[in-house]
Formats: structure tokens, sequence, C-alpha cells
């Protein structure tokens, strides 16, 4: 519908006022009273190149933590997903229980179940209990996100047309069978996207783990913080987690493009 | 149409021109060393007028606050004139000619007291350590208390049986975040497992208690008060031995802030007239062996 000139001319107007518009920000943040203070305790080059390294080895703690929470949530997620679409009256009480989880660990903020589990589950004093934070850190986030992750998939398996299913199951497969080759890979790869925006999520609230003592990347940002009463450790923290996240969030993007090329071209 | 985008860039620049101009108050903050010389109650650079506004953390802990517990106020009450900190203040008040009624207590996080921008506290009294470091971001005062770091742990585990700092190393200890008891132990006990820092005095207490740390190092006063209220099993293995430069607790003042060297001069008085050493002996315990 676009000309090769009005093409051009948008591509102008866009970066002219990108330009204005992050100019006159910059303009308005630099001559405000306080920003000379500001740009020391927020913005100090020699802070954050002292503090990186130490914040640096601190975010491999993120990391792994993130890694690790991440592969379990992929797999309770999916078998709470598929509990609660369970069919008939004989399955109620696992689908009660599936809906009583999800309600209860999306309800509670989850710095309060990464306390709650951190320091109540330990004060047991059970031999067999591990006592690592990092470990009941992951443990709470696994708890959390697998309830968010769940509804994600149900609104995956439900959006797959029950045709696809009586059709299944008319050529004789089973009811498993039948979610398994039919329904699932087609949910699955429906909220790809939305199950990238939790995890993309997920890094983040790794930061919350420190709350349990683990000196993570926002924890060590904190004890650098204190010891020289400067902030800008936490900007050298918020780099690495966006530094992570934003190809992260580009990754969903591209997936989600392409799956809408996919659809335009089949034309379904 | 087609012309706005190029009329609203002209605007915009021009606003961006005229913005330029309003950098200049920046003079009005030397004015206020000036009346450096005169610690008169009235000359006194303060917050509110005629009152001597000051922070501490919530809750605040014995043995530096004591007195019943009064809301907002957890665990103690700084009205309460009890505690080493909260006397130490009221006979600084006192110094500079403020009645016990115009001391006002308002709760200041530690994390916040040093946060850029105008400070709502004449004074922060929260056991902060002075450093060299925070002294480039805030001011602090004279030392009200020469401090030594100390090792609290539970009767009866292995580290329990330990004499040395050498002894120390396997152990997994743990601090508050923004002591410098995290700094000793990275520095001075060197463990080889990663310390665990709390946000709160709390957790760390909680994690001591789980076994989920074998030692927690705090300053030698509070180590009392852990033993002797937070964990009942919990005994003071020792306090630490200095290295290089002692450390002591300062009240922190905002950077620049003419008032310091009159609660300095008070400082100075109390001490040489043997109050602080009188209610040290008042409030703190500090009777613990040195671990070699």
């Amino acid at each position: 519908m676009t000309s090769a000139g009005e093409g051009r001319r948008g591509v102008t107007v866009a970066v002219l006022s990108t330009v204005v518009f992050f100019t006159l920000l910059a303009v308005a943040i630099t001559h405000a009273p306080g920003w000379p203070e500001v740009r020391r305790t927020f913005f100090n080059w020699d802070e954050f190149k002292a503090s990186m390294p130490e914040i640096s080895r601190a975010f491999l703690l993120n990391v792994k933590i993130f890694m690790i929470a991440e592969a379990f949530i992929l797999v309770l997620a999916l078998v709470l997903a598929v509990v609660r679409s369970l069919p008939g009256p004989v399955f109620f009480p696992m689908r009660a229980l599936g809906i009583a989880y999800a309600d209860f660990f999306r309800g509670v903020p989850t710095i309060l179940v990464i306390a709650l589990l951190g320091f109540g589950a330990p004060a047991l004093q059970l031999s067999w209990v591990p006592l690592s934070t990092t470990f009941w850190g992951i443990v709470a986030l696994v708890l959390v996100y697998t309830a968010y992750v769940s509804e994600v998939y149900r609104a995956g398996i439900e959006s797959v047309h029950p045709s696809q299913d009586a059709a299944a199951r008319s050529l004789g497969l089973t009811h498993w069978q039948s979610l398994r080759k039919v329904v699932l890979p087609q949910a699955v790869r429906r909220v790809i996207p939305p199950l990238l925006n939790d995890f993309i999520g997920l890094q983040k609230d790794t930061a919350l783990v420190g709350f349990l003592g683990s000196v993570e990347a926002f924890k060590q940002s904190q004890i650098d913080a204190a010891a020289t009463f400067n902030y800008t450790p936490f900007v050298a923290a918020a780099v690495l987690f966006v530094a992570l996240t934003i190809p992260l969030a580009r990754f969903t993007d591209w997936l989600v493009l392409r799956d809408r090329r996919r659809r335009q071209a089949t034309g379904t | 149409m087609r012309r706005a985008p190029a009329i609203l860039l002209v605007v915009l620049l021009s606003m961006l021109a005229t913005g330029c101009g309003g950098s200049s108050n920046k003079a009005s903050d030397t004015t206020a060393t000036a009346a450096a010389a005169s610690c008169d109650k009235g000359s006194l650079n303060l917050v509110n007028a005629g009152q001597l506004t000051v922070g501490t953390d919530n809750p605040a802990f014995p043995p530096w606050f004591g007195g019943a517990e009064k809301a907002p106020w957890k665990v103690s009450n700084p009205y309460s004139g009890q505690g080493y900190e909260s006397a130490v203040t009221y006979a600084v008040a006192g110094k500079l000619g403020f009645a016990k009624g115009d001391v006002k207590w308002i709760v200041v996080p530690f994390n916040t007291s040093f946060a850029p921008g105008p400070k709502k506290f004449d004074f922060d009294i929260n056991q902060i350590s002075a450093t060299p470091a925070r002294a480039k971001v805030v001011d602090f005062s004279e030392s009200y208390y020469d401090v030594n770091q100390a090792l609290v742990v539970v009767k009866g585990t292995p580290i329990a049986s330990a004499t040395s700092v050498a002894a120390l190393k396997p152990y997994k200890f743990g601090a508050q975040l923004g002591t410098t008891s995290y700094d000793y132990i990275v520095k001075n006990i060197k463990p080889s497992k990663k310390p665990g820092v709390f946000d709160t005095n709390d957790a760390a207490v909680a994690a001591l208690k789980n076994k989920q740390i074998d030692g927690l190092v705090v300053d030698l006063p509070t180590a009392f008060y852990v033993t002797a209220v937070q964990v009942p099993k919990g005994k003071i293995l020792g306090q630490f031995p200095t290295v290089g430069t002692p450390e002591h607790f300062g009240m922190a003042f905002e950077k620049g802030n003419s008032l310091v060297s009159c609660v300095n001069d008070a400082l100075t008085t109390l001490r040489t007239d043997g109050t602080l050493a009188s209610l040290q002996a008042k409030w703190l315990q500090a009777d613990a062996p040195v671990l070699k």
C-alpha cells in the first residue's frame, strides 16, 4: 500500500522523532537540580567498574537457579495442566487439588513463599531436610512458577478444538494417545511465546532468593552499595539482568512472527 | 499534515534551548557550611526548627535501644532514653540545648539512610560503621562507640569448640546486610564456604537457629542480645581481634551539614566528662574472650 518514497519519509520521521524525544528526556534529567548527586550515586563509572566483576560472579548463581528451576517447571506444570484437564467425575479430587494448588501459589507473593519455605522447612530440624537456602529458593520458585506455567499450558490445551480429539478418538486412539500425539503437540506450540514470557519473569525473580541469604547478583549489589553508600552497583546488577532477558524477549518476538507467517502461508 | 513533524521538531528544539537555563540553583548549598561557627540552639541547621529529628531503623534492637515496645516502634522504644544509642542521643541533645520533648524519632531503614537528596533527619544513629568509602557520601560524627566484631554459635555444634580464627575456615558464616561484619568474614576469616548475607537481624538469627549457617558475625553488644534473647542455645564464641584501623560507630549526617561539628563538640564533652563511658558501662556488655 505504501510507495518507496513514503516508506523512506516514514523512516526519517521515526529517526528524527526518536532522537528529539530522547534528547529532550536526557536534557530534562541532566538539568534536574539533583542530577549531579544522582549521577554520582547511581551512575558512577568507577563504582561500576569496581563492583561489576563480583556481581558478575554472583550472577552465575542467578543463571544456575534459573536453569534448574526452569527444567522442573516445564515438566511439573505440564503434569498439572494435564491433571486439570482430565475428564470425568472420577478425577474430580485431582482436578480440585490442581485448582487449589494453582490458586494458592498464584495468590501468595513469591517472596513470602521463599521466606516461608527457606526459613520454615529447615526449622523442622529433620535430618533429611536440606538446609541450603539456595535449594529452598529454587523449590519455592518451582512451586510458584509451576502454578503460572500450568495455566499457560492449560490455555493451550483448551485452544485445541475438541474436533481434533474427537477425530483422534474415532481413529481408535485412547485418551492418552490422543492427548500425547494430537492435542499436546498443537497446544505446546501455540503457547511457546507466553511460556517464554513467564521465563523472563522467572529470570528476574531469581533475585528474590537473595532474601534467604544466598549471595546472588542483587544481594551482591546490595552488599557493595551498603559498603560504599553508592547505588551504582544496583545499576550494574540491572545491566546484567537486562543483558540476559533482552535476547530472550527478542527471540519470543521472532517466534511469534514466524508462527504468524506460517499460519498466513498455509491459509488456515 | 505532512509538515506537522517538522513544526513539532522546531517547537521541541526551542523548548530544549530554553530548558538549558534551569541549572543555577547550586549556589544556595554552600551557605549551609558558613554557619558552622555557632552552636546555639537557635542557629543550628535543622530539618524542623526547634526540633532534633533523629532517624533509626525499626525494629530498634537492644542493647542499642530499650524500654517497652511502643507503636510504631517494635521491640523497644527510642523515646525511652534507655539503651545505649537512645541514651547517647538524649545526652547529645541535652548538650545542644534541646529538652527531652524536642527530640523526634523517625523510622529510617538502613538502606535509605544514605539515599541521595535532602534527608528527613538531622542525623541517623543506627550502629553505622564510619568508613572512608561511606564518608564520601554522608558526613559522620566522631565515634560514639568503638566496636569489635564477635562470633555467635549454637552450643554443641562442631564450630563451638573452635578456639582460633584459623580454625574457623571450614564453616559457613552469616552476617547482616550493610554491616562491616560481612567485610570481616570475607577479609579476615576467609572461610571456604560463601557466607550468607541477610537483609535483617531476624533473618540472620533464623538462619543460625536453623543451622543454615554455623556462625553469625555481629558487633559484640548485639552478640550479647542475640545470645540472651534471640537464640537461647547460642553462645558468644569470642570477639575478633581488630585488624587494621579500629572500627567505630558514627552518627550519619547529610553531606556538608554544619550540625556535625556541633554534635562532635557535644560528643567530645561527653567523652571527657566520662558520660559516654558510664553509659557504655550501663547499657553495653563488652567482655568476651578475644579469639586468637
